[in-house]
């Protein structure tokens, strides 16, 4: 019975210390001898409800994008990720491939990528090539995502024990069986939350894609503080990803609990 | 001896420092023009300096003299030359304040800065800004030193390139720039089936053009010379908009409630009186007029 008394006083606790902490940051931001401009020009509730139902209808396209995008980057990061853990000098290319690609990719800025490809590729004016700037956008982030995501699940790959492998391998499995069989499911599983996180960083840089001109929740929310110079709208475009983001953290939170407890009624059975 | 050298060393350089300062007093600074609006008594962000925003790259015909000097921070023309109507306005304004060609400091200030809260860094910011209400509401603006329509350019040859009434628009991909009035032309008034593309500078928006990712691009009229004339050469001028109710202006942007607007407005309204703001108009956007209006 301690240990409740224990949660309920340790509860009471945190529930003052936050409520001292709002109490003091609100008060020393809004004691800042600029606050009643921030507030003008940030937070007009006018403002809000007005961009609010246009800047909704712009992020379906952030949405639509990071859809779209998720599903490739899965695949091909998946596909880079076993390049690079081919052992032997057969495949030492696929390997090279896998590093020069991930290396080039993670190091070049999103946003330039997605400025080259954009404006670059359409302008090579070759019949067939898509002048569509959300499909050149979605291309980019698949480039660049796919970087990261083959790094998290080579991690993923190579936290599986190698006895793993030489298992599966005496039990007369192939070395692409063992890895689909074996190897894989395991990988995957473990580096569920990570993977998580960067879909999250995708859905934010599905921003970057309004550069090109696509009219997506931030673009709309600059065209609605540029036409009155009030900022309220970027703070209603980052409620919305917000709202977004936020449900998908606590879907991993609760993704990685239920794994954990699996695992754990797995080793006492 | 260290010591002694940088004391020296500084000695000179104070030296030279009163030395400039004395020349710019001693310079035949014409006193200003403007009753109530002297030079000292003008609330300014740097003293004796006017400081003035604009955008970078700044295109033509805002802003001229072509390739800058090896070292300038503009990318396509200086403001600093006086070419260029808004940079030609600018300097006739700080001359009927009393200011000095080397007494206007130029600023590169991107659009989204000039309306930034918190205190300016520049005096004025002049940069085809349009007066909104709306806009007013948070800066303050200047009186109209340009009335402006908005045009739009296509590429020859393309089948937007036949159309000729703005109805006729409609089911084209328009873009404009961001935070331009254009944009808001093409939303509330030619309202196409699909939505507008809108981009973060002039150069990504005539790239669209070229790459044909839009049909028709919106930009006020004497941009829309300069984009024809400069950037798409198979481009064309379908026609301008005619003057919405009211009228279209663009206007300096002050820190909202800064004092200096009022007198920046006397002088602007002693070049209209003069001649002098039209003579500007006539040197830098002469080219820019008689394009058919579309109804």
């Amino acid at each position: 019975m301690g240990s409740g008394g224990d949660g309920r006083r340790s509860a009471a606790v945190a529930i003052v210390s936050s409520a001292l902490f709002v109490v003091v940051v609100g008060f020393a931001i809004t004691r800042a001898p600029g606050w009643d401009e921030v507030k003008r020009t940030f937070f007009d509730w006018g403002y809000f409800k007005d961009s609010v139902p246009e800047i909704a209808r712009a992020f379906k396209l952030n949405v639509k994008i990071f859809c779209i995008a998720e599903v490739f980057i899965l695949a091909f990061a998946l596909v880079l990720a076993v390049f690079r853990s081919l052992p032997g000098p057969v495949f030492f290319p696929l390997r090279a491939l896998a590093i020069v690609y991930a290396d080039f990719f993670r190091g070049v800025p999103t946003i330039l990528v997605i400025a080259l490809l954009g404006f670059g590729a359409p302008a090579l004016q070759v019949q067939g090539i898509p002048r569509s700037v959300i499909f050149w956008g979605i291309v980019s982030l698949v480039l660049v995502y796919t970087a990261y995501v083959s790094e998290v699940y080579r991690a993923g790959i190579e936290s599986v024990h190698p006895s793993q492998e030489a298992a599966a391998r005496s039990l007369g499995l192939t070395r692409l069986q063992a890895l689909r069989h074996v190897i894989l499911p395991q990988a995957v599983r473990r580096v569920i939350p990570p993977l998580l996180n960067d879909f999250i960083g995708l859905q934010k840089d599905t921003a970057l894609v309004g550069t090109l001109g696509a009219i997506e929740a931030f673009n709309q929310a600059a065209i609605d503080t540029s036409a009155t110079f009030n900022y309220t709208p970027y703070v209603a475009a980052a409620v919305l990803f917000v709202a977004i983001t936020i449900p998908l953290a606590r879907f991993t939170d609760w993704l990685i609990l239920r794994d954990r407890r699996r695992r754990q009624a797995g080793s006492v059975a | 001896m260290r010591k002694i050298l940088l004391a020296l060393a500084a000695l000179a350089v104070m030296a030279v420092a009163s030395a400039f300062t004395a020349a710019g007093s001693s310079a035949p600074a014409s006193a200003s023009a403007i009753p109530g609006c002297a030079k000292a008594a003008l609330n300014l962000v740097g003293d004796g300096t006017l400081t003035v925003g604009t955008d970078n790259p700044a295109y033509p015909p805002w802003f001229g003299g072509g390739t800058p000097y090896k070292g300038s921070s503009w990318k396509i023309n200086d403001p600093n030359t006086a070419k260029g109507f808004e940079s030609a306005v600018a300097y006739a304004v700080a001359q009927q304040l009393g200011f000095t060609r080397s007494q206007v400091k130029w600023l590169y200030t991107p659009f989204s800065r000039s309306f930034a809260p918190g205190p300016k860094s520049f005096d004025f910011d002049i940069n085809q800004i349009s007066y909104t209400p709306a806009r007013a509401k948070v800066v303050t603006f200047s009186a109209s030193y340009y009335n402006v329509n908005q045009a739009i350019v296509v590429v020859k040859g393309t089948k937007i390139a036949s159309v000729r009434s703005i109805r006729g628009l409609k089911p084209y991909k328009l873009g404009a720039q961001l935070g331009t009035t254009s944009y808001q032309y093409i939303v509330n008034r030619i309202r196409p089936s699909s939505r507008p593309a809108v981009f973060p500078k002039n150069d990504a928006a005539v790239q669209a053009l070229k790459n044909k990712q839009i049909d028709g691009l919106v930009v006020d009229l004497p941009t829309a010379f300069y984009v024809t004339a400069v950037q798409v050469p198979n481009g064309k001028i379908l026609g301008q908009f005619p003057t919405t109710a009211g009228g279209e202006h663009f206007g300096m942007v002050f820190q909202k409630g800064n004092s200096l607007a009022g007198c920046v407005n006397k002088a602007l309204a002693n070049l209209k009186r003069s001649g002098a703001l039209g003579k500007i108009q006539q040197t830098w956007l002469a080219k820019a007029t008689g394009a058919p209006v579309l109804r």
